[in-house]
């Protein structure tokens, strides 16, 4: 018995007065990439077979490059607010929930920056 | 992580079977989930042949039969017997509804009743709905004003009114909440469909006052945001109403005063 009320357990700590904002994220990456994940599938298609200079020539047009960007930007960020959510619904225990989620934030965070560095070193000819 | 399987204490055996009384004319079989903290051990399913012939059209109507003629010990809640008091919200043919309102004659083969889901177990069919009415509570589920009250009543235009249409007739039996997996996970921290229905209640009320009040306190990644929009609230609401919309509306007003 731990003689604490109902009204105790679910006044917990109290409202943390956020998560708009990151469901106003998730909502806006996904409509993001409704255009982008087209632009990429097709371009995929039409890349397939070609040799790696011709692959480098398409990926530094400026529009493509621009494009890339985006799209890995507002994928690895959507994925990263989504498994969070993920994380939270099916991990009980509080320790590891939050190790998970720093393990896949930080993976979103490390695969965006190769994926930027990337783009911009080929872009710009590197 | 959530857990798929039952635990030990909760695997449900087989029970006793009560034969139809002789001479009864056509017969449905019931089957019951069956617990007692009295005896302990595991729930069991007990099946009871019920003579229709003299039995009323609705499941609560099978399950006073049962009480009253055959098994004393079967416990369930139920007060109106007409859909407005929710004390007998159970799972019925596997799903959350009013044994009052749910025909027998709209189910299939044997009739399976269950207690609501993922709720501890008082005894039987009645679960402990101590949690969810602390939830309720929470929300503050009153008229809240910061001005001085009025000579007479506070006035409502027809328009504000009919906001409340879809929301008022919320009877609080639980179906919606129980059949909300996010709810068997974290209803600890999750308010639920019921509970936010009626929040959204008191935010879209003309009168209230302290509709920024009410939202601080919804918006929570937990509180609120657990609601994933799957709809089993909506689809299992005995009286027809649509909790998932209250959630949404919620999440709009809270991107609206960002």
């Amino acid at each position: 018995m731990e003689f604490r009320t109902s009204a105790k357990s679910v006044h917990g700590l109290g409202s943390a007065r956020e998560g708009a904002a990151h469901w106003w994220a998730q909502r806006m990456t996904a409509l993001a990439l409704v255009p982008l994940s087209v632009w990429f599938a097709v371009s995929v298609c039409r890349l397939a077979g070609a040799g790696y200079g011709a692959f480098t020539e398409w990926l530094a047009s400026p529009f493509n490059a621009v494009a890339m960007l985006l799209f890995t930007i507002a994928g690895f960020h959507h994925a990263a607010l989504g498994l969070q959510v993920v994380l939270e619904d099916y991990i009980a225990h509080e320790g590891r929930r939050v190790a998970c989620i720093v393990a896949v934030k930080g993976a979103c965070w490390a695969l965006a920056a190769a994926c930027a560095f990337a783009t911009v070193k080929i872009a710009l000819g590197g | 992580m959530a857990q798929l399987t039952l635990p030990k204490n909760s695997r449900v055996g087989a029970g006793k079977t009560w034969p139809a009384p002789a001479g009864a004319g056509k017969t449905r079989r019931f089957k019951v989930y069956r617990w007692s903290p009295d005896e302990g051990g595991n729930p069991r399913i007990d099946s009871y042949d019920v003579d229709m012939d003299s039995c009323g059209p609705m499941v609560l109507d099978a399950l006073i039969k049962i009480k009253n003629e055959v098994d004393s010990t079967l416990t369930f809640r139920r007060s109106c017997r007409e859909g407005i008091c929710g004390s007998c919200a159970m799972n019925i043919d596997g799903t959350n509804t009013l044994a009052c309102t749910q025909a027998i004659g709209d189910i299939r083969g044997d009739v399976k009743i269950y207690p609501l889901p993922h709720l501890k177990v008082v005894k039987d069919l009645v679960p402990d709905l101590n949690q969810a009415y602390a939830q309720l509570a929470s929300i503050e589920p009153w008229l809240k004003t910061t001005s001085a009250p009025p000579e007479r009543e506070r006035l409502q235009s027809e328009d504000d009114r009919a906001r409340l249409d879809g929301l008022w007739e919320c009877i609080l039996c639980f179906c919606c909440a129980t059949s909300c997996p996010s709810y068997w996970w974290n209803g600890e921290r999750y308010l639920g469909p019921a509970v936010l229905l009626q929040a959204y209640r008191w935010i879209a009320d003309s009168r209230d006052e302290m509709t920024g009040e009410r939202l601080d306190d919804l918006q929570d990644p937990f509180r609120l945001y657990r609601c994933h929009t799957i709809m089993n609230c909506t689809k299992t609401c005995p009286k027809g109403l649509n909790p998932a919309k209250a959630i949404a509306e919620i999440k709009k007003l809270m991107v609206a005063r960002r």
